[in-house]
Protein backbone atom coordinates (compact mmCIF):
# COMPACT_ATOMS: atom_id res chain seq x y z
CA UNK A 1 0.00 0.00 0.00
CA UNK A 2 1.42 3.46 -0.89
CA UNK A 3 -0.90 5.92 0.32
CA UNK A 4 -0.05 7.60 3.12
CA UNK A 5 -3.05 7.35 5.79
CA UNK A 6 -3.60 10.90 7.56
CA UNK A 7 -6.59 9.93 9.16
CA UNK A 8 -8.58 7.09 10.87
CA UNK A 9 -8.93 4.56 7.73
CA UNK A 10 -12.82 3.00 7.05
CA UNK A 11 -13.91 6.44 8.45
CA UNK A 12 -17.47 6.08 6.29
CA UNK A 13 -18.26 3.00 8.32
CA UNK A 14 -17.83 4.58 11.46
CA UNK A 15 -21.42 6.24 11.46
CA UNK A 16 -22.77 2.51 10.58
CA UNK A 17 -20.97 1.29 13.34
CA UNK A 18 -21.99 4.11 15.70
CA UNK A 19 -25.62 3.76 15.12
CA UNK A 20 -24.94 0.27 15.81
CA UNK A 21 -26.01 -0.66 19.47
CA UNK A 22 -23.16 -2.61 20.76
CA UNK A 23 -22.52 -5.67 22.78
CA UNK A 24 -18.66 -5.46 24.42
CA UNK A 25 -17.78 -8.43 25.88
CA UNK A 26 -14.52 -7.51 27.75
CA UNK A 27 -14.53 -4.76 29.84
CA UNK A 28 -12.32 -4.51 32.68
CA UNK A 29 -13.76 -2.28 35.94
CA UNK A 30 -11.07 -1.95 38.78
CA UNK A 31 -11.22 -1.52 42.28
CA UNK A 32 -10.65 1.85 43.91
CA UNK A 33 -8.75 0.65 46.63
CA UNK A 34 -8.39 -2.76 48.07
CA UNK A 35 -10.47 -1.89 50.97
CA UNK A 36 -13.40 -1.34 48.34
CA UNK A 37 -13.42 -5.59 48.85
CA UNK A 38 -14.10 -4.71 52.95
CA UNK A 39 -17.41 -5.15 52.95
CA UNK A 40 -17.43 -8.31 51.54
CA UNK A 41 -14.79 -9.61 52.89
CA UNK A 42 -14.76 -11.40 56.58
CA UNK A 43 -12.00 -9.35 59.20
CA UNK A 44 -10.10 -12.91 58.78
CA UNK A 45 -9.22 -12.33 55.39
CA UNK A 46 -9.37 -8.40 55.45
CA UNK A 47 -6.50 -9.37 58.13
CA UNK A 48 -4.85 -11.81 56.07
CA UNK A 49 -4.95 -9.51 52.96
CA UNK A 50 -3.13 -6.99 55.16
CA UNK A 51 -0.43 -8.90 56.98
CA UNK A 52 0.39 -11.58 54.40
CA UNK A 53 -0.67 -9.74 51.09
CA UNK A 54 -1.64 -11.88 48.16
CA UNK A 55 0.33 -14.30 45.92
CA UNK A 56 -0.18 -15.72 42.67
CA UNK A 57 1.48 -18.34 41.37
CA UNK A 58 4.73 -16.39 40.45
CA UNK A 59 8.15 -15.63 41.31
CA UNK A 60 6.88 -11.78 41.63
CA UNK A 61 4.46 -9.93 44.36
CA UNK A 62 3.13 -6.64 43.49
CA UNK A 63 4.34 -6.35 40.34
CA UNK A 64 3.63 -8.36 37.08
CA UNK A 65 6.73 -10.35 35.56
CA UNK A 66 7.16 -8.48 32.47
CA UNK A 67 6.75 -4.78 32.09
CA UNK A 68 4.17 -3.69 30.77
CA UNK A 69 3.99 -0.54 28.19
CA UNK A 70 2.29 1.49 30.00
CA UNK A 71 1.70 1.95 33.81
CA UNK A 72 -0.84 -0.85 35.13
CA UNK A 73 -1.25 -2.02 31.77
CA UNK A 74 -3.71 1.27 30.70
CA UNK A 75 -4.67 3.53 28.12
CA UNK A 76 -3.05 6.59 29.37
CA UNK A 77 -6.11 8.79 28.70
CA UNK A 78 -8.26 6.33 31.08
CA UNK A 79 -7.09 7.83 34.30
CA UNK A 80 -10.51 9.22 35.94
CA UNK A 81 -10.09 12.64 37.02
CA UNK A 82 -11.54 11.98 40.00
CA UNK A 83 -8.50 9.58 40.99
CA UNK A 84 -8.24 6.31 41.20
CA UNK A 85 -6.99 3.59 38.73
CA UNK A 86 -8.60 3.28 34.96
CA UNK A 87 -11.54 1.34 35.41
CA UNK A 88 -12.16 1.90 39.14
CA UNK A 89 -14.83 5.15 38.07
CA UNK A 90 -18.19 4.31 36.78
CA UNK A 91 -19.01 7.97 35.82
CA UNK A 92 -15.74 8.69 33.91
CA UNK A 93 -16.32 4.74 32.52
CA UNK A 94 -19.59 5.92 30.76
CA UNK A 95 -18.46 9.04 29.95
CA UNK A 96 -14.98 7.99 27.90
CA UNK A 97 -16.42 4.49 26.43
CA UNK A 98 -20.12 2.99 27.88
CA UNK A 99 -22.17 6.21 26.08
CA UNK A 100 -19.76 7.14 23.39
CA UNK A 101 -20.08 3.76 21.78
CA UNK A 102 -23.60 3.29 22.31
CA UNK A 103 -22.37 0.21 24.94
CA UNK A 104 -25.62 -1.78 25.02
CA UNK A 105 -24.42 -4.26 27.36
CA UNK A 106 -21.13 -4.22 28.62
CA UNK A 107 -19.80 -7.80 30.13
CA UNK A 108 -17.54 -7.07 33.09
CA UNK A 109 -13.88 -8.85 33.05
CA UNK A 110 -12.34 -9.03 36.79
CA UNK A 111 -8.63 -9.08 37.12
CA UNK A 112 -7.82 -7.02 40.36
CA UNK A 113 -6.37 -9.72 42.63
CA UNK A 114 -6.38 -12.25 40.38
CA UNK A 115 -8.16 -14.69 42.46
CA UNK A 116 -8.09 -17.56 39.72
CA UNK A 117 -4.71 -17.77 40.74
CA UNK A 118 -4.01 -17.37 44.29
CA UNK A 119 -1.67 -19.85 46.00
CA UNK A 120 -3.89 -19.87 49.43
CA UNK A 121 -6.59 -21.66 48.28
CA UNK A 122 -8.64 -20.80 51.08
CA UNK A 123 -7.58 -16.98 50.67
CA UNK A 124 -9.02 -17.48 46.98
CA UNK A 125 -11.87 -18.57 47.82
CA UNK A 126 -13.24 -15.77 50.29
CA UNK A 127 -11.75 -13.09 47.53
CA UNK A 128 -13.67 -14.94 44.75
CA UNK A 129 -16.39 -14.79 46.70
CA UNK A 130 -16.17 -10.75 47.85
CA UNK A 131 -14.73 -9.81 43.60
CA UNK A 132 -18.30 -11.22 42.99
CA UNK A 133 -20.47 -9.73 45.42
CA UNK A 134 -18.49 -6.21 44.65
CA UNK A 135 -19.27 -6.81 40.47
CA UNK A 136 -22.89 -6.39 41.45
CA UNK A 137 -23.01 -3.92 44.20
CA UNK A 138 -20.30 -1.20 42.83
CA UNK A 139 -21.26 -2.21 39.08
CA UNK A 140 -24.26 -4.06 37.82
CA UNK A 141 -26.23 -2.53 40.07
CA UNK A 142 -25.10 0.66 39.24
CA UNK A 143 -25.68 0.36 35.26
CA UNK A 144 -27.95 -1.91 34.12
CA UNK A 145 -26.23 -1.94 30.97
CA UNK A 146 -23.02 -3.76 32.76
CA UNK A 147 -23.09 -7.65 33.46
CA UNK A 148 -21.24 -9.41 36.18
CA UNK A 149 -19.54 -12.94 35.39
CA UNK A 150 -18.86 -15.65 38.33
CA UNK A 151 -14.97 -15.59 39.06
CA UNK A 152 -13.83 -19.12 40.28
CA UNK A 153 -10.50 -20.38 40.70
CA UNK A 154 -10.76 -23.84 39.00
CA UNK A 155 -8.47 -25.92 40.91
CA UNK A 156 -9.90 -25.55 44.10
CA UNK A 157 -13.12 -26.95 42.31
CA UNK A 158 -15.22 -27.71 45.44
CA UNK A 159 -14.47 -24.06 46.53
CA UNK A 160 -15.27 -23.11 42.69
CA UNK A 161 -18.85 -25.41 42.79
CA UNK A 162 -20.40 -23.57 45.95
CA UNK A 163 -19.72 -20.04 44.69
CA UNK A 164 -21.03 -21.18 40.95
CA UNK A 165 -24.41 -22.18 43.27
CA UNK A 166 -24.51 -19.12 45.66
CA UNK A 167 -24.26 -16.86 42.30
CA UNK A 168 -26.32 -18.70 39.89
CA UNK A 169 -28.94 -18.29 43.12
CA UNK A 170 -29.61 -14.48 42.59
CA UNK A 171 -29.45 -15.08 38.67
CA UNK A 172 -27.65 -12.08 38.15
CA UNK A 173 -24.81 -13.28 36.39
CA UNK A 174 -24.30 -14.17 32.94
CA UNK A 175 -21.29 -16.59 33.09
CA UNK A 176 -18.80 -18.34 34.86
CA UNK A 177 -14.93 -17.43 34.68
CA UNK A 178 -11.87 -19.42 34.87
CA UNK A 179 -8.56 -19.15 33.69
CA UNK A 180 -6.69 -20.48 30.82
CA UNK A 181 -3.42 -21.26 33.46
CA UNK A 182 -4.57 -23.84 36.07
CA UNK A 183 -2.76 -26.28 37.12
CA UNK A 184 -3.58 -28.86 34.83
CA UNK A 185 -4.48 -28.17 31.06
CA UNK A 186 -8.29 -26.90 30.92
CA UNK A 187 -9.49 -30.72 29.62
CA UNK A 188 -8.76 -32.59 32.59
CA UNK A 189 -11.09 -34.41 34.20
CA UNK A 190 -10.90 -32.61 37.75
CA UNK A 191 -12.21 -29.66 36.14
CA UNK A 192 -15.11 -31.67 34.60
CA UNK A 193 -17.80 -30.90 37.24
CA UNK A 194 -17.19 -27.36 36.60
CA UNK A 195 -18.52 -27.99 32.96
CA UNK A 196 -21.46 -29.93 34.10
CA UNK A 197 -22.24 -27.58 36.48
CA UNK A 198 -22.08 -24.94 33.86
CA UNK A 199 -24.02 -27.07 31.32
CA UNK A 200 -26.76 -27.08 33.99
CA UNK A 201 -27.25 -23.73 35.13
CA UNK A 202 -26.74 -22.91 31.05
CA UNK A 203 -24.19 -20.41 31.79
CA UNK A 204 -21.18 -19.97 29.23
CA UNK A 205 -18.15 -20.58 30.49
CA UNK A 206 -15.91 -17.17 29.93
CA UNK A 207 -12.28 -18.06 29.59
CA UNK A 208 -9.96 -14.72 29.42
CA UNK A 209 -6.31 -14.65 28.80
CA UNK A 210 -4.00 -14.31 31.72
CA UNK A 211 -2.73 -16.02 35.20
CA UNK A 212 -0.23 -17.65 36.91
CA UNK A 213 -0.78 -21.48 36.65
CA UNK A 214 2.72 -21.87 38.13
CA UNK A 215 4.52 -22.94 34.77
CA UNK A 216 6.05 -20.76 32.24
CA UNK A 217 3.78 -19.34 29.96
CA UNK A 218 4.58 -20.65 27.01
CA UNK A 219 5.44 -24.42 25.90
CA UNK A 220 8.92 -23.57 25.35
CA UNK A 221 9.81 -21.63 28.68
CA UNK A 222 10.05 -18.36 29.92
CA UNK A 223 10.03 -15.28 27.17
CA UNK A 224 12.71 -12.38 27.89
CA UNK A 225 10.19 -9.60 27.08
CA UNK A 226 6.60 -8.34 27.48
CA UNK A 227 6.76 -8.22 23.44
CA UNK A 228 7.46 -11.56 23.60
CA UNK A 229 5.58 -12.69 26.17
CA UNK A 230 2.45 -10.98 24.68
CA UNK A 231 2.48 -13.59 22.38
CA UNK A 232 1.86 -16.42 24.32
CA UNK A 233 -1.75 -15.48 25.30
CA UNK A 234 -2.91 -16.55 22.06
CA UNK A 235 -0.51 -20.00 22.34
CA UNK A 236 -2.06 -20.48 25.33
CA UNK A 237 -5.40 -20.20 24.48
CA UNK A 238 -4.60 -22.71 21.42
CA UNK A 239 -3.33 -25.14 23.82
CA UNK A 240 -6.40 -24.81 25.49
CA UNK A 241 -8.40 -25.30 22.96
CA UNK A 242 -6.86 -28.42 21.99
CA UNK A 243 -7.21 -29.72 25.55
CA UNK A 244 -10.53 -28.83 25.51
CA UNK A 245 -11.51 -30.90 22.76
CA UNK A 246 -9.40 -34.02 22.00
CA UNK A 247 -9.83 -34.08 25.88
CA UNK A 248 -13.54 -34.98 25.25
CA UNK A 249 -15.43 -31.94 26.83
CA UNK A 250 -17.61 -30.38 24.34
CA UNK A 251 -18.57 -34.31 23.75
CA UNK A 252 -19.37 -35.35 27.02
CA UNK A 253 -21.47 -31.67 27.88
CA UNK A 254 -23.14 -31.09 24.50
CA UNK A 255 -24.52 -28.08 25.43
CA UNK A 256 -22.07 -26.21 27.05
CA UNK A 257 -20.91 -23.18 25.66
CA UNK A 258 -17.51 -21.80 25.74
CA UNK A 259 -16.26 -18.02 25.15
CA UNK A 260 -12.46 -17.03 24.62
CA UNK A 261 -11.50 -13.74 25.71
CA UNK A 262 -8.94 -11.93 24.40
CA UNK A 263 -7.12 -14.54 22.75
CA UNK A 264 -7.63 -12.92 19.42
CA UNK A 265 -8.97 -15.05 16.33
CA UNK A 266 -6.31 -15.30 13.90
CA UNK A 267 -4.75 -18.49 15.06
CA UNK A 268 -8.02 -20.40 15.52
CA UNK A 269 -8.33 -21.77 11.49
CA UNK A 270 -4.79 -23.65 11.54
CA UNK A 271 -5.46 -25.14 14.74
CA UNK A 272 -9.05 -26.77 13.42
CA UNK A 273 -6.94 -27.60 10.61
CA UNK A 274 -4.48 -29.40 11.72
CA UNK A 275 -6.50 -30.94 14.50
CA UNK A 276 -8.74 -32.53 12.07
CA UNK A 277 -5.49 -33.69 10.20
CA UNK A 278 -3.95 -35.72 12.92
CA UNK A 279 -7.87 -36.77 14.21
CA UNK A 280 -8.11 -37.78 10.53
CA UNK A 281 -5.02 -40.36 11.29
CA UNK A 282 -5.06 -41.40 15.05
CA UNK A 283 -8.59 -41.00 15.81
CA UNK A 284 -8.10 -44.46 17.09
CA UNK A 285 -6.11 -42.95 20.12
CA UNK A 286 -9.31 -40.51 21.13
CA UNK A 287 -12.16 -42.95 20.23
CA UNK A 288 -14.26 -41.20 22.74
CA UNK A 289 -14.23 -38.00 20.17
CA UNK A 290 -17.25 -38.97 17.53
CA UNK A 291 -16.93 -35.79 14.85
CA UNK A 292 -14.04 -33.77 13.64
CA UNK A 293 -12.39 -31.74 16.09
CA UNK A 294 -13.25 -28.41 14.47
CA UNK A 295 -16.89 -29.13 14.54
CA UNK A 296 -16.92 -29.12 18.01
CA UNK A 297 -15.12 -25.59 17.51
CA UNK A 298 -17.86 -24.20 15.34
CA UNK A 299 -20.70 -25.40 17.51
CA UNK A 300 -19.08 -24.94 21.34
CA UNK A 301 -16.82 -22.34 21.17
CA UNK A 302 -16.87 -18.36 20.20
CA UNK A 303 -13.99 -15.69 20.48
CA UNK A 304 -13.62 -12.17 21.52
CA UNK A 305 -12.18 -10.23 18.57
CA UNK A 306 -9.88 -8.18 20.56
CA UNK A 307 -6.90 -7.62 20.21
CA UNK A 308 -7.75 -8.03 16.45
CA UNK A 309 -5.03 -8.92 14.17
CA UNK A 310 -3.59 -6.01 11.77
CA UNK A 311 -2.19 -7.69 8.91
CA UNK A 312 -0.46 -5.76 6.35
CA UNK A 313 -3.05 -6.11 3.58
CA UNK A 314 -6.37 -5.56 4.88
CA UNK A 315 -7.66 -8.52 2.59
CA UNK A 316 -5.91 -11.20 4.43
CA UNK A 317 -7.95 -9.59 7.54
CA UNK A 318 -10.97 -10.57 5.77
CA UNK A 319 -9.79 -14.37 4.93
CA UNK A 320 -9.03 -14.76 8.65
CA UNK A 321 -12.70 -13.77 9.53
CA UNK A 322 -14.04 -15.72 7.13
CA UNK A 323 -11.70 -18.85 8.20
CA UNK A 324 -12.90 -19.06 11.38
CA UNK A 325 -16.99 -17.74 10.95
CA UNK A 326 -18.96 -14.41 11.24
CA UNK A 327 -21.01 -16.49 13.54
CA UNK A 328 -18.27 -17.34 16.03
CA UNK A 329 -16.67 -13.58 16.43
CA UNK A 330 -17.81 -11.46 19.49
CA UNK A 331 -16.80 -7.90 19.53
CA UNK A 332 -14.94 -6.56 22.74
CA UNK A 333 -12.77 -3.37 23.60
CA UNK A 334 -10.48 -4.43 26.84
CA UNK A 335 -11.25 -1.02 28.02
CA UNK A 336 -9.31 0.64 29.59
CA UNK A 337 -6.26 -1.36 28.60
CA UNK A 338 -3.71 -0.15 26.41
CA UNK A 339 -4.50 -2.12 23.67
CA UNK A 340 -8.23 -1.57 23.49
CA UNK A 341 -10.23 -1.88 20.07
CA UNK A 342 -12.22 1.44 18.64
CA UNK A 343 -15.10 0.09 17.76
CA UNK A 344 -15.38 2.31 15.14
CA UNK A 345 -11.77 1.46 13.51
CA UNK A 346 -10.66 -1.60 14.34
CA UNK A 347 -11.82 -4.09 11.94
CA UNK A 348 -9.94 -2.42 8.92
CA UNK A 349 -11.70 -4.51 6.39
CA UNK A 350 -14.86 -3.81 4.90
CA UNK A 351 -17.76 -5.95 6.41
CA UNK A 352 -21.47 -5.64 5.78
CA UNK A 353 -23.93 -4.62 7.64
CA UNK A 354 -25.16 -7.81 8.19
CA UNK A 355 -21.81 -9.15 9.43
CA UNK A 356 -20.97 -5.92 11.47
CA UNK A 357 -24.79 -6.73 13.39
CA UNK A 358 -23.79 -10.14 14.39
CA UNK A 359 -20.33 -9.62 15.23
CA UNK A 360 -20.85 -6.51 17.19
CA UNK A 361 -24.43 -7.63 18.83
CA UNK A 362 -26.15 -10.21 17.66
CA UNK A 363 -23.79 -13.48 18.01
CA UNK A 364 -23.23 -11.88 22.26
CA UNK A 365 -26.95 -11.11 22.51
CA UNK A 366 -27.42 -15.33 21.54
CA UNK A 367 -23.99 -16.51 23.63
CA UNK A 368 -25.55 -15.18 26.65
CA UNK A 369 -28.91 -14.97 26.49
CA UNK A 370 -28.99 -10.48 27.14
CA UNK B 1 -5.16 29.48 3.67
CA UNK B 2 -7.45 30.47 6.30
CA UNK B 3 -5.79 31.71 9.58
CA UNK B 4 -7.89 30.79 12.95
CA UNK B 5 -6.37 32.59 15.97
CA UNK B 6 -6.56 29.82 18.66
CA UNK B 7 -4.72 30.89 21.99
CA UNK B 8 -2.48 33.76 23.78
CA UNK B 9 1.17 31.91 24.44
CA UNK B 10 0.68 32.17 27.83
CA UNK B 11 -2.44 30.27 27.75
CA UNK B 12 -0.12 26.80 26.36
CA UNK B 13 2.47 26.30 28.88
CA UNK B 14 5.72 24.55 27.79
CA UNK B 15 5.21 20.93 27.63
CA UNK B 16 1.25 21.64 27.61
CA UNK B 17 -0.94 21.60 24.62
CA UNK B 18 -4.85 23.01 23.92
CA UNK B 19 -7.19 20.95 22.09
CA UNK B 20 -9.38 24.01 19.79
CA UNK B 21 -12.37 23.40 17.14
CA UNK B 22 -11.46 24.64 13.44
CA UNK B 23 -14.27 24.55 11.30
CA UNK B 24 -15.63 20.81 13.00
CA UNK B 25 -11.94 19.61 13.58
CA UNK B 26 -10.40 18.37 16.71
CA UNK B 27 -6.93 19.95 16.35
CA UNK B 28 -4.23 20.19 19.21
CA UNK B 29 -2.01 22.49 19.66
CA UNK B 30 1.80 21.55 21.45
CA UNK B 31 3.83 24.02 23.04
CA UNK B 32 7.93 22.40 23.31
CA UNK B 33 9.88 25.31 24.30
CA UNK B 34 8.63 28.26 22.82
CA UNK B 35 7.82 26.31 19.52
CA UNK B 36 4.26 25.56 18.48
CA UNK B 37 3.10 22.86 16.76
CA UNK B 38 -0.79 21.66 15.39
CA UNK B 39 -1.59 18.26 14.64
CA UNK B 40 -4.97 16.64 13.89
CA UNK B 41 -6.13 15.44 17.13
CA UNK B 42 -7.04 11.84 16.47
CA UNK B 43 -4.32 8.76 16.10
CA UNK B 44 -4.45 7.55 12.22
CA UNK B 45 -4.28 4.09 14.22
CA UNK B 46 -7.95 3.54 15.81
CA UNK B 47 -8.54 7.48 16.83
CA UNK B 48 -7.09 8.01 19.96
CA UNK B 49 -7.03 11.40 21.15
CA UNK B 50 -3.25 12.82 20.83
CA UNK B 51 -3.36 15.43 23.47
CA UNK B 52 -3.10 12.63 25.66
CA UNK B 53 -0.26 11.25 24.09
CA UNK B 54 3.09 10.99 26.04
CA UNK B 55 5.43 13.95 24.71
CA UNK B 56 8.38 12.02 24.50
CA UNK B 57 12.08 12.79 23.50
CA UNK B 58 14.24 10.50 20.46
CA UNK B 59 16.41 8.24 21.79
CA UNK B 60 19.17 6.44 19.79
CA UNK B 61 21.88 4.26 20.52
CA UNK B 62 25.26 4.26 18.91
CA UNK B 63 26.69 1.62 21.01
CA UNK B 64 25.87 -0.78 23.78
CA UNK B 65 25.30 1.23 26.70
CA UNK B 66 25.31 4.86 25.11
CA UNK B 67 22.09 6.69 24.78
CA UNK B 68 21.42 9.77 23.55
CA UNK B 69 18.39 11.79 24.10
CA UNK B 70 17.49 14.07 21.12
CA UNK B 71 14.46 16.18 20.47
CA UNK B 72 13.09 16.44 24.09
CA UNK B 73 9.22 16.77 23.92
CA UNK B 74 9.12 16.69 20.17
CA UNK B 75 7.97 12.90 19.60
CA UNK B 76 4.47 11.52 20.38
CA UNK B 77 3.87 8.25 22.07
CA UNK B 78 -0.37 7.59 21.15
CA UNK B 79 -2.15 7.32 24.86
CA UNK B 80 -3.49 3.95 23.42
CA UNK B 81 -1.20 1.29 21.69
CA UNK B 82 2.15 3.66 21.42
CA UNK B 83 2.62 4.47 17.77
CA UNK B 84 4.87 7.00 17.96
CA UNK B 85 5.15 10.56 16.12
CA UNK B 86 7.07 14.01 14.92
CA UNK B 87 5.36 16.43 16.29
CA UNK B 88 7.03 18.86 13.65
CA UNK B 89 5.19 17.05 10.92
CA UNK B 90 3.29 14.39 11.98
CA UNK B 91 5.20 11.74 10.68
CA UNK B 92 5.33 8.16 11.99
CA UNK B 93 9.00 6.91 13.11
CA UNK B 94 7.27 3.14 12.73
CA UNK B 95 6.19 3.38 9.23
CA UNK B 96 6.77 6.35 7.61
CA UNK B 97 5.52 5.29 4.08
CA UNK B 98 1.99 4.62 5.08
CA UNK B 99 1.06 6.21 8.38
CA UNK B 100 0.90 10.21 9.05
CA UNK B 101 -0.52 12.54 11.36
CA UNK B 102 -2.07 15.23 9.43
CA UNK B 103 -0.09 18.56 10.65
CA UNK B 104 -0.90 22.43 10.02
CA UNK B 105 1.66 25.18 10.11
CA UNK B 106 1.72 27.32 12.86
CA UNK B 107 2.87 30.87 13.80
CA UNK B 108 3.24 33.35 16.41
CA UNK B 109 2.64 36.66 15.59
CA UNK B 110 2.52 39.73 18.76
CA UNK B 111 -1.06 41.34 18.83
CA UNK B 112 0.22 44.54 17.32
CA UNK B 113 1.00 42.73 14.06
CA UNK B 114 -1.94 40.95 14.20
CA UNK B 115 -4.48 44.01 13.92
CA UNK B 116 -2.28 45.29 11.02
CA UNK B 117 -2.75 42.48 9.45
CA UNK B 118 -6.47 42.73 9.15
CA UNK B 119 -7.62 43.69 5.86
CA UNK B 120 -8.76 47.95 5.91
CA UNK B 121 -12.23 48.81 5.75
CA UNK B 122 -13.06 51.94 3.81
CA UNK B 123 -14.69 54.06 6.42
CA UNK B 124 -12.61 55.73 9.42
CA UNK B 125 -14.20 56.03 12.40
CA UNK B 126 -12.73 58.10 15.48
CA UNK B 127 -9.73 56.16 16.69
CA UNK B 128 -8.67 55.61 20.80
CA UNK B 129 -5.04 54.28 21.27
CA UNK B 130 -5.02 50.54 21.94
CA UNK B 131 -2.09 48.55 22.96
CA UNK B 132 -1.97 44.89 22.49
CA UNK B 133 0.57 43.35 24.50
CA UNK B 134 0.43 40.11 24.33
CA UNK B 135 1.26 37.35 21.39
CA UNK B 136 -1.11 34.74 19.94
CA UNK B 137 -0.65 31.08 18.18
CA UNK B 138 -2.13 31.32 14.87
CA UNK B 139 -3.11 27.75 12.93
CA UNK B 140 -3.11 27.70 9.34
CA UNK B 141 -5.52 25.65 7.65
Amino acid sequence: MSDVIDRPILEKEATAATRLRIVDCDIHPSLHSRADLNEFLPKRWQEHLKTYGDHLRTPYIGTTPYPRSSPIICRRDAWPPTGGPPGSDLAFMRKQHLDPYDVEFGILQVLDLFIFSQQNLEFGAAIQRAINEWQLAFWAHRDPRLRASILVGQDDTVAALAEIDRCARTGEYIQINISPRANEPLGRRRYWPIYERAQELGLPLGIHVGGYGGHAPTGGGWPSYYCEEHQSNAHTMAAQLASLVIEGVPERFPALKIVFIEGGFGWIASAMWRMDQHFARFRSEVPHLKRRPSEYVKEHFWFTTQPIDEPDEAKHLRQLIEWVGIERLLFSSDYPHWDYDDARFAFKTPLTEVERKKIFSTNARAVYKL
Amino acid sequence: MARHVVARTSEIPPGGNKVVDIEGRDIVVFHVNGVFFALLNRCPHEGAPLDKAACVARLTSPEPGVYNRSRVGEMLRCPWHGWEFDMRDGQSWFDPKRFKVRSYPVVVESGEELVEGMAKGPYVAETFPVVVEDSYVIVET
